[in-house]
Order: C-alpha cells, then structure tokens, then sequence
C-alpha cells in the first residue's frame, strides 16, 4: 500500500510548493487593502495608480484559475481513498465485519456508481440516507458499533484522520465519470426533496442569512470566489460533481456533509447535526438539482 | 347592503382562523425536520431558526419578487426600530470603518463572544478601490458620498440602511446590523464615516 501512495506524495508536495507561489501572488495583489486600514496616506497614494481595479480583478481571477490547474495534477485526495479503501476491505467493530456485505443501494458491497445514485430511499432503514449516513447504518448494523461511536469524528483534523472521510473519499471515487441520477420516485425521496429545498430557502440567525442568499442568483461572488447558482441545474451540476474535496487550506478532504455543516456555521446557524435527516434532505434538494452532471470528486480545492 | 358587510366580515374572520390554524398550533413536517436537524453550539442557540415576520415573507418571496404592499409593511415596520444617535453625529473614523469592512468574524458558533463583530461588508461591495477582493452580491459602494453628496440626509440613510437594512428595501440580503445586534452604534458610525468622509478611500 505504501508504494502505491509515494508517487502521490511526492505530487502532493509539488501541489503544496505551487500553492505557495500563487498565494504568494495573490497576497501580494491584495496588499493595499490592509494597508488602507492601517496607513491612510499610503492608501490615498495608492488610489491615484492608473490600474483600474475591474482589470486588476480579472488578472487575479485569471491567477486563481491557472493556481485551481496547477492543482488539479496531483491531489492528496489518493491518500484518503487508499485508506478508505483499506478501511472498507478490513473487519472492525464488535462484529468483526467489514463493508462488504454494507448496501449503498446497488446491492451488497457495490461502490462503482453508488454515490451518483444518492440520497435514495432504503427499505431497511425506512429512510432516504445519503452516503454518510449510510456508512453510518452500516457500521451498527454490520460492524456492530454504536450508533454514537458511528457518528463521532465525522470531520478529521491533523492529528486526528476521521475513518469517515476516508470511506467517503473511497467510496465517491468509485464513481468518478458517473452521470448524477438521483430519483425521486420514492414518496419519502420526493418529501425529502421538498424540506431541502424549504431548509435551502429559510432565511435566519442574526444575519438573515439563507443558503440562498448566496447561491440563488447568477454570476455572483463573495470577495474573489464565484457563487454557483444551486437552484439551475448546469451550475448546481458543475457544484455538487466536485465534492468531497481536498481542502488545501485545511489538508483535509471534506465530505457533502461537511460543506453543508460549514455553510451553516458561516450562515451564523447553529451546528447541523451530521447526517440528521434534515442535513440528507438538503443533499437530497442539492444532489437532485444536479442530475445529467458528470460525477468528478474527490476534486481539490483551495 | 348590511347582509353583504356581515358575509364580508365572516369571510375575513374565516380567512383569518384558517391562517392561525395552518401557523400557531402543529408546526408542518419539513419545519421540525429543520429543527431538529440543529444542535445549539456555543453562542449559536436553536433560535436562530426562528423568524420575525419580515424574515418569514422574505423566505416566501426569495425567487419571486415581494408585492409592493408586503414590502411596504415591512419597511414601515423596520423604519420604526431604528434609533438614530441620540447625539445627532453619524461619522466616526473612517479608519476604524475600513477594518471593520475588512472583518468577517462574529457571532459563528467558532467565533469568541466576547470579541467584537466585523461587519464583512467586502465579502458583497466593492468599496476601497485598492481592495480587489470584494464580492459582487450588493451594489458597488465605491464613490458613496462623492456621487450622492455629502449631505447630512445621505449620512443619515447610510446609518440607518446599515443598522436596519429591512427598513429601506424590503427582503434585501443585507443583515440587519444595528437591530440585530451585530455592530454597535460607534460601530456603525465609523462605517458610514467609510462611505461619507471626503477622506475616505472610498471617496477618492
């Protein structure tokens, strides 16, 4: 297993080298800024530079995209599939029972396609899961866990690697190049659908913020980050195809189930509880919004 | 005549009950699946779920635009909350303004209390040109007071849009940052010393 994942260090490092560069740019492009704060008379100078600053901010667009490509050639992501992988091939839990015989709709132990295929109804839950919460099921159910001790550490960090990032980048991966094809013929799934898109519209907290504040109109940013309009199906296709993510700000790949629950933080919310049946209806409005997009993830991100 | 006044009081009264029933007692499913899909963490209690009433047309009305006599009863409402300085100044320091501007942190559930709120107004207006990173949800602020004129009536609206944004547009995506309790009135006061001081970079 190690021999396989040096090749992918040695990019990753790259990877990390170029980012350094570019935000090296960047930084550099943005330094008036803080100074304006800080030296008001150096910041009047600078407002009589004859770069208009709509030109200024094309250029920086066109430096983050060439920085998103030189990205793209190596993704750590691998490192989270190889050790998902293992972790799904291996016998855990009190049950001494690995994922194999774990049904991700496909029938027991099918990863390929699986994931463009969720959320989706399942019989043996009575529930529409989406992938996480799926995992979930499976890990008490097959593996014997608690469904407490399958919930805990949804998120890794540095010095603690969450088990269910790396299922998630495994299992996703394994449907790379899959068309979206999330159903809505089950009555739950069409309710699901619907408290989405209600919990997408919500407007709240002491921000009155929504999730449609951001991403319910076109061509729009937040500082120099475009917005994808989730609610029209070729930007909510080209959003939703690239995650999970390697997060090179973080060094973590993040799963859906992490970006809907940092969405929430930055909307001012309280903590979205990981995989409550509120967190897969909003993946249910998002995943289905996204149908016919070519799946594409785990993708890196800045 | 008298007949008609009595089925037309009946029918609003009807009308009115009906409304009640489908509001006050059993919340619908997709509310408590909403609910309940949050835990209060830290300053982020489940509250913040819940909805005044501009809040609750403003989510009826995302995609489709609010009728012009909701929106008017919502700025009428939100007008009312705004209590200007009581010393009649609405510019403090454009300096202090500009970091603010610059702030995104406050009242997340990562965010200390105890610290003061940024107001992140660069994350959805261009304002400093020397600032390129700005986002382009909310207008281009660049030139406020240059292009508007520095009057005392603009000063005052650019206090009262930031402390109450409801109460000039009904439904916009601004927070409401004075009657939410975001930013404090010195706050606030140096924002629109951003926006209005022929100093400002914003005015240059």
């Amino acid at each position: 297993m190690y021999r396989t994942i040096k090749p992918t260090a040695v990019k990753w490092l790259a990877a990390v080298a170029a980012f350094g560069l570019i935000a090296a740019g960047t930084a550099g492009a943005q330094a008036p800024a803080p100074k304006a704060a800080a030296k008001p008379a150096a910041a009047s100078k600078a407002v009589a530079a004859p770069v208009t600053p709509a030109k200024s901010t094309d250029a920086t667009v066109r430096e983050i995209e060439k920085y998103r490509e030189a990205l793209a050639d190596g993704n750590p992501a691998d490192l989270w599939e190889a050790r998902g992988e293992d972790l799904w091939k291996q016998k855990r839990g009190p049950k001494n029972a690995s994922f194999e015989k774990c049904d991700l709709g496909l029938g027991e132990g099918v990863v390929k396609g699986a994931y463009a295929k969720l959320p989706r109804y399942f019989e043996d839950t009575d529930r529409v899961q989406d992938l996480e919460s799926r995992l979930v099921t499976c890990m008490v159910m097959l593996q014997g866990f608690k469904y407490d001790q399958a919930k805990r550490a949804p998120f890794g960090s540095a010095e603690n690697k969450s088990n269910m990032e790396a299922l998630v980048a495994y299992v996703t991966a394994n449907s790379r190049g899959a068309k979206m094809n999330v159903s809505l013929s089950h009555a739950k799934e069409k309710e699901a659908y619907a408290i989405g898109k209600k919990m997408f519209f919500h407007r709240g907290g002491p921000h009155d913020f929504s999730c449609a504040t951001c991403h319910a109109q076109d061509n729009i940013r937040i500082r120099l980050q475009d917005l994808p309009n989730l609610t029209k199906q070729e930007p909510a296709q080209r959003a939703y195809t690239s995650w999970p993510a390697y997060r090179v700000s973080q060094g973590e790949l993040r799963s859906f189930q992490w970006r809907l629950f940092d969405c929430f933080r930055q909307q001012r919310f309280p903590e979205l509880d990981f995989t409550s049946e509120g967190s897969v209806a909003l993946t249910t409005y998002l995943a289905r919004n996204a149908n016919g997009g070519i799946f594409n993830a785990p993708a890196i991100k800045r | 005549m008298k007949t008609t006044y009595l089925m037309a009081t009946l029918a609003l009264v009807a009308a009115t009950s009906a409304q009640a029933q489908t509001k006050a007692p059993a919340p619908d499913r997709a509310t408590e699946v909403m609910k309940a899909a949050f835990k209060e963490r830290g300053q982020a209690k489940l509250d913040r779920l819940n909805q005044d009433k501009a809040m609750e047309l403003c989510t009826k009305y995302t995609v489709t635009p609010i009728p012009r006599k909701l929106a008017a009863e919502i700025e009428a409402e939100n007008v009312k909350t705004i209590p200007f300085p009581a010393d009649g100044k609405y510019l403090g320091d454009w300096k202090a303004g500009e970091r603010i501007a610059q702030s995104g942190v406050g009242m997340q559930f990562t965010d200390n209390p105890a610290n003061p709120s940024g107001a992140n107004c660069y994350a959805c207006h261009k304002l400093a040109p020397q600032e390129l990173s700005y986002g382009t949800i909310g207008s281009s602020l660049y030139q406020f007071g240059k292009l508007r004129g520095y009057s005392p009536d603009i000063a005052k609206y650019a206090y009262g849009k930031i402390y109450n944004s409801q109460a000039y547009a009904a439904c916009s995506n601004m927070p409401r940052f004075g009657h939410n309790k975001i930013l404090t009135e010195t706050q606030i006061k140096d924002l629109v010393a951003l926006l209005m001081d022929p100093e400002s970079p914003v005015n240059k």
